[in-house]
């Protein structure tokens, strides 16, 4: 499988007054033509900031993108110029915002913002685009797509603003789709809807998928690879088959208890003890340390690197990695 | 405060509320109907879901209960009092009372405002406490939701989606209300975390017995934290039982459909559940169809369903709206 997206060594920073976060750190992976990875990791782990990191869209001042290298179809993003990049943007590849903000603006119609994607960068005409906008928002789901198309943002429900979102983000067929929470807002079944689609686009035109979403129901259902994330770095990569059924990251392994919910009727849930480190004071040594049952004196000294513990399965553990060896 | 009749804190009676669409200028105006009659009563304690696929007037329910968008016809009464006509002053000092996470939390929380003033405002509002003491109930609210004291100087915009929701989380328990209203309130959090908040809400529940309103597309949480379920469908409630009973059996044609989407956390699962998928599309919520309003997609309609519009009527320890309900066997398994 040919790389369509390659991230090596990404590093997002914030500069706040009251210090640096680093929300992203030494970020790397690939992913393949038609192939779908989903990012998934504890609520404020930094998986927003890389996928807005790899549009260029992080705004600087206060963010920055440090380091790190991002080639999608073999062009450095990082070098593009202002023009090219926002060619790609929206066209190549196409970014579903967990912020609806981001993507929809309050003043205009859902037809006519549909309608620019298509202007921009599928270059059709008027009659053209209206018919398409509404054709696009039957496509996921949108109910009476003919009336809807002449709202507003704020005459939709959550879950129909996030269709339009998504409809505006398959507008152009992109090679690569950025979805960052894309159903969170949606019942299951016009997710199983939309998640259908963004199949057939797959099969049709190896569209590949960054997916990030908190629904460990969604990822065992469309991801091939998954890659979990914890305070800003890396922490375990594997086939979902392999993360679902084998997890070696100790964060893994609770994330993944904690979904269990069906079996523990009436109780209280189970969660990972302790709460994340704030970014301005994080622990020395590896990040989870504070919250793992298994850590180990030298836990609290030294980051543990990623290093695969078998083929295609890189975890940044030490006892994870003592066991493998 | 009074407080309600039978323990009941929040009370909907036969709420509608239609928006206007506008079309040429000339034309009949046409309504969304996003609410048609919706009543239910929240008990002390008590936790009752509303399920209902996207669009059906879930966040509708929730403004319309907190006075945000003004109800078209029905009564809100908080307990004991009925709040529908109340002036936005008197409303005010309610709100303490009754409290909302809403569902985007991009566009709740004041971005100008550090996450410390939002959180402590509902205190400044209806408490008097010396700043001092409330910087110190902010940070201890902070904490119960998983956020560093230290989120109080940063601003909305520094924050990740989840870690907003948690903002509004914390800000909804400042002032220990009878009510919460929670639309989604954790579905842009890790299951961990979501584990973390939905514990402390029981815990909460427990301790100072606050009632919740709980809406959420996630079936598999509506059926751990919630008493009763209340399934939407076009504005209406087609379906409320216990939480129990409904796991146990569905009676209406649309809940069975929806209970049977829920995807699994389990790659191997996934592959061998078989789905009701519902032919048709949804039916615009302009004019609804006549007759019932899921006929159009119901997979066991009959001749009946176009002509006469079931009513929400007692089916054994539930209330069901459904011509066929309670009838033997149906509905029956689909081949
Ligand atoms: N503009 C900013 N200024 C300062 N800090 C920021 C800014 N944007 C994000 N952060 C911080 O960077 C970290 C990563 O945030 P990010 O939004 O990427 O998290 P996330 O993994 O997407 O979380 P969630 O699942 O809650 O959406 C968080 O600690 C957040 O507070
Ligand atoms: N301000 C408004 N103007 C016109 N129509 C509106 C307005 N607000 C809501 N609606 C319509 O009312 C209906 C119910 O919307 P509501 O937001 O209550 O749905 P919901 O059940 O919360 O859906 P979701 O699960 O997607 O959040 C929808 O058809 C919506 O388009
Ligand atoms: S490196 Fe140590 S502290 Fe970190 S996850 Fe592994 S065992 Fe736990
Ligand atoms: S009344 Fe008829 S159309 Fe409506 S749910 Fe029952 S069987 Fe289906
Ligand atoms: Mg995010
Ligand atoms: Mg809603």
């Amino acid at each position: 499988m040919s790389a369509v997206l390659e991230v090596a060594d990404l590093a997002v920073r914030f500069r706040t007054t009251r210090g640096t976060v680093n929300a992203v750190d030494g970020l790397s992976f690939a992913i393949g033509e038609g192939e779908t990875v989903a990012l998934v990791g504890e609520s404020g782990s930094g998986k927003s900031t890389a996928a807005l990191a790899l549009l260029r869209l992080i705004a600087d001042p206060p963010g920055r993108i440090a380091a790190g290298r991002i080639l999608f179809e073999g062009r450095d993003i990082l070098a593009l110029r202002e023009e090219e990049l926002r060619e790609v943007r929206g066209g190549r590849i196409a970014m579903i915002f967990q912020d609806p903000m981001m993507a929809l603006n309050p003043v205009y119609t859902i037809e006519r913002q549909i309608g620019e994607v298509l202007a921009l960068h599928a270059g059709m005409g008027r009659e053209a685009r209206a018919k398409e906008v509404v054709e696009l928002l039957r496509l996921v789901g949108v109910p009476a797509p003919a009336e809807r198309a002449k709202q507003y943002p704020h005459n939709l429900s959550g879950g129909m603003r996030q269709r339009v979102m998504i409809a505006m983000a398959l507008a152009c067929k992109p090679k690569l789709l950025i979805a960052d929470e894309p159903t969170t807002a949606l019942d299951v079944t016009v997710q199983a809807q939309v998640l259908d689609l963004i199949q057939s686009l797959k099969d049709r035109f190896g569209m590949a998928v960054l997916l990030i979403t908190h629904d460990l129901g969604v990822v065992a259902e469309t991801a091939h690879r998954v890659i979990v994330m914890y305070a800003g770095r890396k922490v375990e990569e594997g086939t979902t088959a392999q993360i679902f059924k084998d997890p070696r990251h100790p964060y893994t392994q609770g994330l993944l208890e904690a979904a269990k919910w069906e079996e523990v009727e009436g109780a209280m849930l189970r969660e990972i003890p302790g709460a994340v480190p704030s970014p301005f004071d994080m622990p020395k040594g590896c990040a989870f340390s504070p919250r793992c049952g298994a850590a180990l004196p030298r836990c609290r000294e030294s980051v543990p690197p990623l290093v695969e513990v078998a083929p295609g399965r890189p975890v940044a553990c030490f006892v994870a990695q003592e066991r493998a060896s | 405060m009074s407080g309600g009749r039978g323990g009941v804190v929040l009370e909907a009676v036969d709420l509608v509320k239609h928006f206007p669409v506008k079309h040429g200028l000339f034309q009949p105006a046409r309504h969304v109907h996003a609410l048609d009659g919706v009543s239910f009563a929240l008990k002390r304690g008590e936790t009752l879901a509303i399920v209902g696929e996207s669009g059906c007037g879930k966040s509708t329910l929730a403004k319309c209960l907190m006075r945000l968008t003004e109800p078209t016809g029905g009564r809100v009464v908080l307990l004991g009092d009925d709040i529908t006509h109340l002036g936005q002053g008197a409303l005010r000092g309610l709100r303490r009372h009754m409290q909302i996470v809403f569902q985007d939390p991009y566009a709740s929380l004041n971005p100008r405002w550090s996450i410390g003033s939002i959180v402590g405002d509902p205190i400044r509002l209806h408490e008097k406490v010396p700043a001092a003491e409330r910087r110190r109930r902010v940070a201890e609210l902070l904490e119960t939701v998983g956020l560093d004291p230290g989120f109080a100087d940063r601003h909305p915009h520094e924050l990740s989606g989840g870690q907003r929701q948690r903002v509004a989380i914390a800000r909804a328990l400042a002032v220990n209300p009878s009510v919460i209203i929670c639309d989604e309130p954790v579905s842009a959090l890790d299951v961990s975390i979501q584990a973390q908040v939905i514990n402390l809400l029981k815990r909460l529940q427990a301790k100072l017995g606050i009632a919740y309103l709980f809406i959420s597309h996630n079936l598999a949480l509506v059926e751990h934290i919630s008493d009763r379920i209340a399934v939407m469908y076009l504005g209406q409630v087609v379906e409320l039982a216990d939480t129990r009973s409904m796991r146990r059996e569905l009676l209406h044609p649309y809940s069975k459909a929806l209970f049977s989407a829920a995807p699994v956390a389990d790659p191997d699962a996934s592959a061998r559940r078989t789905r009701i998928i519902l032919a048709g599309d949804v039916p615009s919520p302009v004019d609804p169809p006549g007759g019932c309003r899921f006929r159009t997609r119901c997979p066991w309609k009959q001749a009946r369903c176009a002509d006469e519009s079931p009513a929400l009527r007692a089916v054994g320890d539930r209330l069901v709206r459904c011509h066929f309900a309670g009838e033997p066997g149906f509905p029956a398994p689909l081949s």
